[in-house]
């Protein structure tokens, strides 16, 4: 059957910000649909409130709103859009919930709308657990065990049936308190003794433990005629009780008997059927016993998720594009394999490779969090490799995290190993941990032992004996023969690896490697293991025989993109490098993309014309830049667009001999090296908050005299304010001091003169050598010393002036050509006293390009590309990609107002205190777009974290400092009929000031006599809507800290600067007296280039007069 | 270096390439074929279907899982000789009884590792199913002239009638599991243990017999109906096999034939076969059923296949008939169904081991065409 054609509009739902556990895997989920289904001519109504994607482009929909996902603003969407129907099976649980809010409120009904590609019963008999156990019994399946107990008694008659250990969880307990694992007898009645007192309902669940079994996934796809197909199978190689978004996951499973798979295959294909997953995919997890092969399913996810985008990359075979097309009535023979065109998408790919993923972690950005893994996942990115086998899968997926601690090492003897300490540590899953388990067996711990502890399978811990064999052998090896180095490579050995084995140096290693003529080749990703001709180029490297990459003779243009994400490096930039492969495609350039992050548009292999799902380590990319060399010329490699991890290599590529486009690795050393930038400042007549560079405490303490306290001090090359932070005194300065072991004479310590109270302006700029295009001019919410990343901004800049605007215009342009900027460069300034001092400035794509992009309704990321390559700011005028007058700096009265909102991961990190600092910690952001600073901030917000409260009651406690400007809006507040509580110290001066207000107990008074609740007991009792609290700067921020993680625990708005305070009452009161719109994008882009072509008569009619 | 001891792979057209011993030292020859299943190589190696063919295994790792006595498929190895990139250093399952290169070595398999398996399926994927040679040993050290030669004489595929090197000697039976419903007798043509497990497990008695039994042998067991099974060799020279199905055609005898079957009932009912290029080989086969519309994942060995038409029914000495199955990938004849005998065949294998389960019902079906065919008498 072919497509239903009774649909004609479709409104595809976002997953929103990037959180934890829900990345921009959906950003590539999402896009695909959107293409997929604009080419069956469907019109597409698409709702993200995340800007930085590319699938919130306005190209990629026919109506593009950027609002937040909530059932109102979705509900008013559809009341104008009036779509057929809905498919919310792409954007995450986020988009999930959010279809079934409005099915269950009736909004769908209302207007018509049907649900395509998922079904509300269906995916709550998916999603409830008890549900969800009852199919799985009713189909013949098993889930883990389990007895409900009322008593001791009880519980000890269930331990026949379920065995220790077991887990025993009491029910109706806050946040699941009092639960615990009971190996013996005495733990049992230890831990179910006090569970059943815990317990309102004097009731504890017993259930037997499969932590320590084997865990598997399958994915899988429906059609609407029962067809049902299994796209892969991932094995994980951390064992039951890590979530697997944490884990590190092999495919196609590896360690299973055909009989054992087809029995999970068999189980998998029953749920999805008993489910009734209508049309598109899901994902079921496995436990397998690895003592007896007892299968348990564990739960399912009834729509694309992570990892079906990981499974997409691992197979080629593209899950999401394939459920949009299921879910507008396509059968899956009906569609034809992407890959090889011929034969039909009705099928089971078939890999002759290994895939492995590994996550990325940020601990070292939440020293307090808990970094020992469990069900709940932690990690903030992920990056995917693909070998010929396992090890070098494995160990090219290591390389890829960028992280010099993931990647095998050995000693120089095995004596200097700790066993001992190998052995009590590796036990508990944490990051890192296998890096234990690597060096415990190569140091002699027994594949045996390491199983007893880890209970990863005796054939990935043989694996890894292989890995420590090579090691062994290289570094024995009389000479660093062909035989020799093949088998290291074949085994996925980096020449960094080898080099350090061998006392060489990488370049000699290479050298030695290229000498003899070893060099891999490049196999394609095809779904069937050859059987049938390949027609997308989506490539890995192997050391194997034959390659099959063939360039053509056209010229190509190389992309590194960003690798895995992680704070401060995400999806923003996965967005410039995925613009660059579509506009200079478009220019007629061949494109080759080199990334290995799974979750990315970047690494579809639709996004360019060659694919290499590579590490982004220079190995790996000289490599590329070789086989790519073979035919055609290669016009240069873009390291501008990916982030740090792109620009870190541009000197070394380019002393390799590769050409570089765009700005010059000296011109990025001019803007990075301190010295070097100060003068290009100097030179310009530019300021600088007075700052030195110190290698010890007394240099840094001597800096610090000379600029005066407060300073900001951070570690020199550093992306995302890694380890930055505002000290206030001497004693602070030797603390920070003493944590940093990594700061010597080599990677010295910066000190800077903070700007306290000082506005924060982040500009992203053009140039091309002799014009300047202001592509933007942000003003951020909160002062200087909040990362830029974690502060909200506004553009139009609210408050700057046109002479301001006009100084920053200048200024930029000025670095830009003292730099020698060819290309995107973002530059951070400070307004203090109407002084404008120049904080930074990067020569590369910011964070801020989508944001800006869609504010401004100008292909910034697309411009950037060509202008790197050659092109000139007045030639994209005159094509259209920029405006033909003006830019982001003359943006034209009226104009409606973006607000960024940063999201952040506090929920996930019980105990992290959540004040904003110079170190960046949001993993996503939002944006809010409206016709006045205080709707598109409130927008924002809702979108961020939720609603900002319209009325209730506010809980003030603030820094002295604060005190003063805290006064009018708080004012504000009261009249806007909000309750005030307050510290004492603060309502002392708000009472005086004339703001009725009450005084509320500090946490450290405890609960008053006759009941008189704390801060803390007010918010958990649910009493506070909004909490202001500033940090007292300098120590005394217990209460605060206490405060601050209650209000993460009830989700309550929790305001931290008075910059904050001040644009929060400005959304609430245009809440209360202002509408809001919803408006697409394309509207958004029809008002400015009406706007534009105003402003443009009305000048040239002024030029006229004069 | 550790102690790998070199092989040498050698393609009839001289393609060349290097390893190293996996399995038994020495010498082998047969039909290259690449087999892409992810799964089941114990199956793969046991199927007598494999008999004279050197299986290449997409599959980079194999051996993962050990051996078992369970998933045997025979009593032996039936593969010329195994192609893999990355063999198992250890056994890792909880069945396991010992490893996979000790097995190979034991049953005398000459194997080969670490060769670019996927070069070597994109070349037999262009050029089609040939001759290879594996040598290990003392003969790894001759010359590729040498070794080339000695391919190139070996016996074709093409021709080769094997059926009498796989049949079992002597007829047995597998005791339907509960109560006995229906008799089959199994023409073993190369059958897989899978198959009468998948009957006995619906209440058939399954009395396995050899290839070269005769129509009174068959008749004389008094079945319900009977099977043909899979098997190796060129379907064109399966004259007494043919023979013998014709004989049950025109006693209106309820038939079910798999693989190797399903090009016996193509023939008696005058169609002809012909060899595929490559063959399929694996356990993701899209197959869709015509007369439901619905696809089945199916797992594949053929190298040969049925030459009839697509659409709509066709004549044949038997009355009308028509084709059930094709391939979603290239349209190859999957199944055959009768419309006047109560006979149907498949080209896959819906008793599966290695592969999905997705096609068991065509046991069934073959239940029901018992149940409502007459008891044919002898």
């Amino acid at each position: 059957m072919p497509r239903r054609d009774d649909i004609k509009s479709v409104m595809v739902i976002g997953s929103g910000p990037i959180v934890i556990g829900q990345a921009c895997e959906f950003d590539y989920s999402g896009t695909q649909a959107c293409r997929v289904l604009r080419d069956e001519g469907i019109r597409v109504v698409l709702v993200n409130s995340n800007p930085a994607t590319i699938m919130t482009d306005p190209e990629f929909s026919d109506a593009t709103y950027i609002e937040p996902i909530t059932p109102e603003f979705v509900e008013r969407i559809i009341a104008k859009e009036r779509p057929d129907a809905l498919l919310p099976t792409l954007g995450g649980q986020t988009a999930l919930n959010t279809a079934i809010a409005l099915h269950k409120n009736g909004v769908l009904e209302k207007y018509g709308v049907e649900l395509i590609g998922a079904d509300v019963d269906a995916i709550e008999r998916g999603e409830n657990r008890e549900m969800f156990k009852k199919i799985v019994a009713e189909i013949g399946a098993e889930s883990a065990r389990s007895v409900i107990c009322h008593s001791l008694q009880e519980c000890l008659d269930a331990v026949d049936e379920l065995g220790y250990p077991m887990v025993v969880r009491p029910s109706f307990t806050m946040g699941g308190a009092g639960s615990g694992m009971a190996y013996n007898e005495e733990d049992l009645r230890r831990i179910a003794g006090a569970g059943l007192q815990a317990s309102p309902t004097t009731e504890i669940l017993l259930e037997e433990s499969i932590l320590g079994w084997k865990e598997y996934e399958l994915e899988l796809m429906r059609d609407h005629r029962d067809n049902v197909v299994v796209i892969c199978s991932i094995e994980n190689l951390d064992p039951m009780g890590v979530h697997t978004g944490d884990s590190i996951t092999v495919a196609p499973a590896l360690t299973l008997t055909d009989r054992e798979f087809q029995r999970m295959r068999d189980v998998g294909i029953e749920i999805i059927r008993a489910v009734g997953v209508d049309t598109g995919g899901c994902n079921i997890q496995f436990a397998v016993n690895p003592e007896d092969g007892r299968l348990i399913v564990i739960e399912m996810n009834p729509r694309v998720s992570r990892s079906s985008a990981l499974a997409s990359k691992a197979t080629g075979f593209p899950i999401a594009k394939i459920a949009a097309r299921l879910a507008v009535g396509y059968t899956l023979d009906e569609i034809p394999n992407d890959i090889t065109k011929e034969t039909p998408a009705s099928f089971e790919p078939t890999l002759d490779y290994i895939v492995v993923k590994v996550p990325r972690f940020a601990f070292e950005k939440f020293p307090n969090a808990d970094s020992t893994l469990t069900t709940t996942m932690k990690s903030v990115g992920e990056a995917m490799a693909i070998g010929r086998n396992f090890t070098e899968a494995l160990q090219k997926a290591l390389r890829s995290l960028e992280k010099k601690e993931a990647v095998f090492s050995w000693p120089a003897t095995k004596a200097e190993v700790n066993i001992v300490e190998l052995k009590a540590t590796m036990g508990r899953p944490h990051d890192g941990r296998l890096s234990l388990v690597q060096l415990a067996l190569w140091a002699g711990v027994s594949p045996e032992e390491v199983f007893d502890i880890t209970k990863i399978d005796p054939w990935f811990l043989d694996q890894i004996c292989l890995i420590n064999e090579i090691a062994d052998e290289v570094r024995a090896a009389s000479q660093l023969d062909y035989e020799t180095l093949r088998y290291a490579k074949r085994h996925g050995f980096s020449d960094l690896q080898i080099s350090r084995l061998r006392g060489l140096t990488e370049a000699e290693v290479r050298g030695q490697r290229h000498e003899l003529g070893l060099r891999p080749v490049y196999k394609t990703v095809d779904t069937c293991a050859a059987e049938f001709a390949a027609k997308t180029p989506y490539h890995y490297s192997a050391y194997d025989e034959e390659t099959e990459s063939i360039p053509s003779d056209r010229e190509k243009v190389i992309i590194l993109g960003s690798g895995p994400n992680r704070i401060g490096q995400g999806i923003e930039f996965d967005y410039s490098c995925v613009h660059a492969a579509l506009t200079l495609r478009e220019a007629g350039y061949e494109t080759i993309m080199v990334n290995c992050n799974p979750e990315t548009v970047s690494t579809d292999y639709d996004t360019s014309d060659r694919l290499y799902f590579e590490p982004l380590t220079l190995e790996d990319v000289l490599e590329i830049v070789h086989a790519e060399s073979a035919a055609g010329k290669l016009a240069g490699v873009i390291v501008q667009l990916g982030g740090q991890t792109p620009l870190g290599l541009a000197q070394v590529l380019k002393d390799a001999g590769v050409p570089i486009v765009g700005t010059s690795p000296e011109s990025i050393h001019l803007a990075e090296e301190r010295g070097a930038f100060g003068r290009v400042l100097a030179e310009a007549g530019l300021i600088a908050p007075k700052h030195g560079m110190a290698a010890s405490f007394p240099q840094a303490q001597a800096i610090a005299a000379e600029v005066g306290y407060p300073v900001l001090v951070r570690p020199s090359y550093v992306l995302g304010g890694r380890g930055m932070e505002i000290v206030y005194d001497d004693a602070m300065l030797a603390d920070y001091l003493e944590r940093s072991t990594e700061i010597n004479v080599d990677h010295p310590v910066l000190v800077d003169r903070f700007l306290d109270d000082a506005i924060e302006i982040d500009v992203d700029a053009l140039y091309d050598g002799k014009e300047l295009f202001l592509a933007g001019v942000m003003e951020h919410i909160e002062e200087a010393g909040i990362h830029s990343g974690d502060s909200a901004c506004a553009l139009p800049p609210i408050t700057l002036g046109a002479s301001q605007i006009d100084r920053i215009r200048k200024s930029t342009e000025a670095i830009a050509k003292g730099v020698g900027v060819l290309g995107l460069l973002n530059v951070q300034y400070a307004l203090a006293s109407d002084v404008l001092y120049v904080l930074e400035a990067n020569p590369r794509a910011s964070r801020t390009v989508p944001f800006v992009s869609k504010a401004t309704a100008v292909h910034v990321a697309k411009a950037a590309a060509r202008v790197m390559m050659g092109q000139s700011i007045a030639e994209l005028r005159k094509q259209g990609i920029l405006p033909e007058l003006g830019d982001g700096g003359t943006l034209p009265d009226g104009c409606a107002v973006s607000v960024k909102e940063a999201v952040l991961p506090f929920g996930r990190f019980q105990g992290v205190d959540t004040v904003l600092g110079p170190e960046m910690r949001s993993t996503g952001e939002v944006m809010g777009l409206d016709d006045t600073f205080g709707v598109a901030f409130a927008k924002a917000q809702d979108a961020a974290s939720g609603a900002l409260p319209t009325s209730g009651t506010v809980f003030v406690s603030l820094a002295d400092r604060d005190k003063r400007a805290a006064i009018f809006p708080l004012m504000r507040l009261s009249d806007l009929g909000f309750k005030i509580l307050a510290t004492s110290g603060t309502a002392d001066v708000l009472r005086r000031n004339g703001v009725k207000c009450e005084v509320i107990r500090k946490a450290f008074e405890g609960t008053g006599e006759a009941g008189e609740p704390t801060t803390v007991d007010a918010i958990m009792n649910g009493d506070i809507q909004l909490i202001i609290n500033t940090p007292y700067g300098v120590g005394a921020r217990l209460d605060g800290y206490e405060i601050r993680t209650a209000a993460v625990m009830k989700g309550v708005p929790s305001i931290t600067t008075v910059q904050g305070l001040g644009a929060v009452v400005q959304g609430i009161d245009s809440l209360q007296h202002e509408e809001s719109t919803v408006r697409s994008l394309q509207e958004h882009g029809a008002d400015l280039d009406r706007l534009r072509a105003a402003q443009r008569d009305s000048l040239l009619a002024s030029m006229k007069e004069a | 270096m550790s102690s790998r001891e070199p092989a040498v792979l050698v393609l009839e057209d001289g393609r060349v390439m290097h390893g190293e011993r996996y399995g038994a030292a020495g010498v082998t020859f047969g039909e290259a074929v690449f087999s892409t299943g992810m799964s089941g190589y114990q199956e793969t190696l046991t199927d007598p279907s494999y008999d004279r063919q050197v299986v290449v295994m997409t599959a980079p790792h194999i051996g993962n899982t050990g051996v078992n006595e369970e998933d045997l498929e025979s009593t032996k190895i039936w593969v010329a000789g195994y192609v893999v990139r990355d063999p198992s250093r250890v056994s890792s399952n909880w069945r396991s009884t010992g490893d996979l290169a000790s097995a190979l070595d034991k049953q005398g398999i000459v194997g080969i590792s670490g060769v670019d398996t996927r070069a070597l399926t994109r070349h037999l994927r262009e050029r089609g199913a040939m001759k290879v040679g594996i040598f290990s040993g003392d003969a790894a050290k001759l010359s590729v002239a040498e070794l080339l030669t000695q391919v190139q004489a070996s016996p074709a595929m093409a021709g080769a009638n094997l059926t009498d090197e796989v049949s079992t000697d002597k007829a047995y039976v597998v005791p339907a599991l509960g109560a006995k419903k229906f008799t089959v007798a199994a023409i073993d043509l190369g059958i897989k243990s899978m198959t009468p497990e998948m009957m006995a497990a619906r209440g058939i008695e399954v009395h396995v017999l050899p290839a070269a039994s005769s129509v009174d042998e068959i008749l004389a067991l008094n079945p319900d109906g009977v099977f043909f099974s899979n098997g190796p060799g060129d379907p064109a020279t399966a004259d007494a096999a043919v023979a013998t199905m014709t004989e049950m055609l025109q006693k209106k005898m309820p038939v079910f034939g798999i693989c190797f079957g399903n090009q016996i009932l193509g023939r008696a009912l005058g169609l002809g076969t012909y060899k595929l290029r490559y063959g399929h080989r694996g356990i993701n086969q899209p197959v869709q059923d015509l007369r439901t519309g619905k696809v089945e994942i199916t797992a594949h060995n053929h190298g040969f296949a049925v030459d009839a038409p697509r659409d709509g029914d066709f004549d044949t000495p038997f009355g009308k008939a028509q084709v059930s199955h094709v391939c979603l990938n290239d349209d190859v004849v999957e199944g055959l169904r009768c419309l006047e005998v109560p006979a149907f065949s498949v080209q896959y294998h819906p008793e599966a081991a290695a592969g999905p389960h997705d096609s068991a019902y065509l046991f069934d079906e073959f239940i029901e065409l018992m149940s409502t065919s007459g008891k044919v008498r002898a």
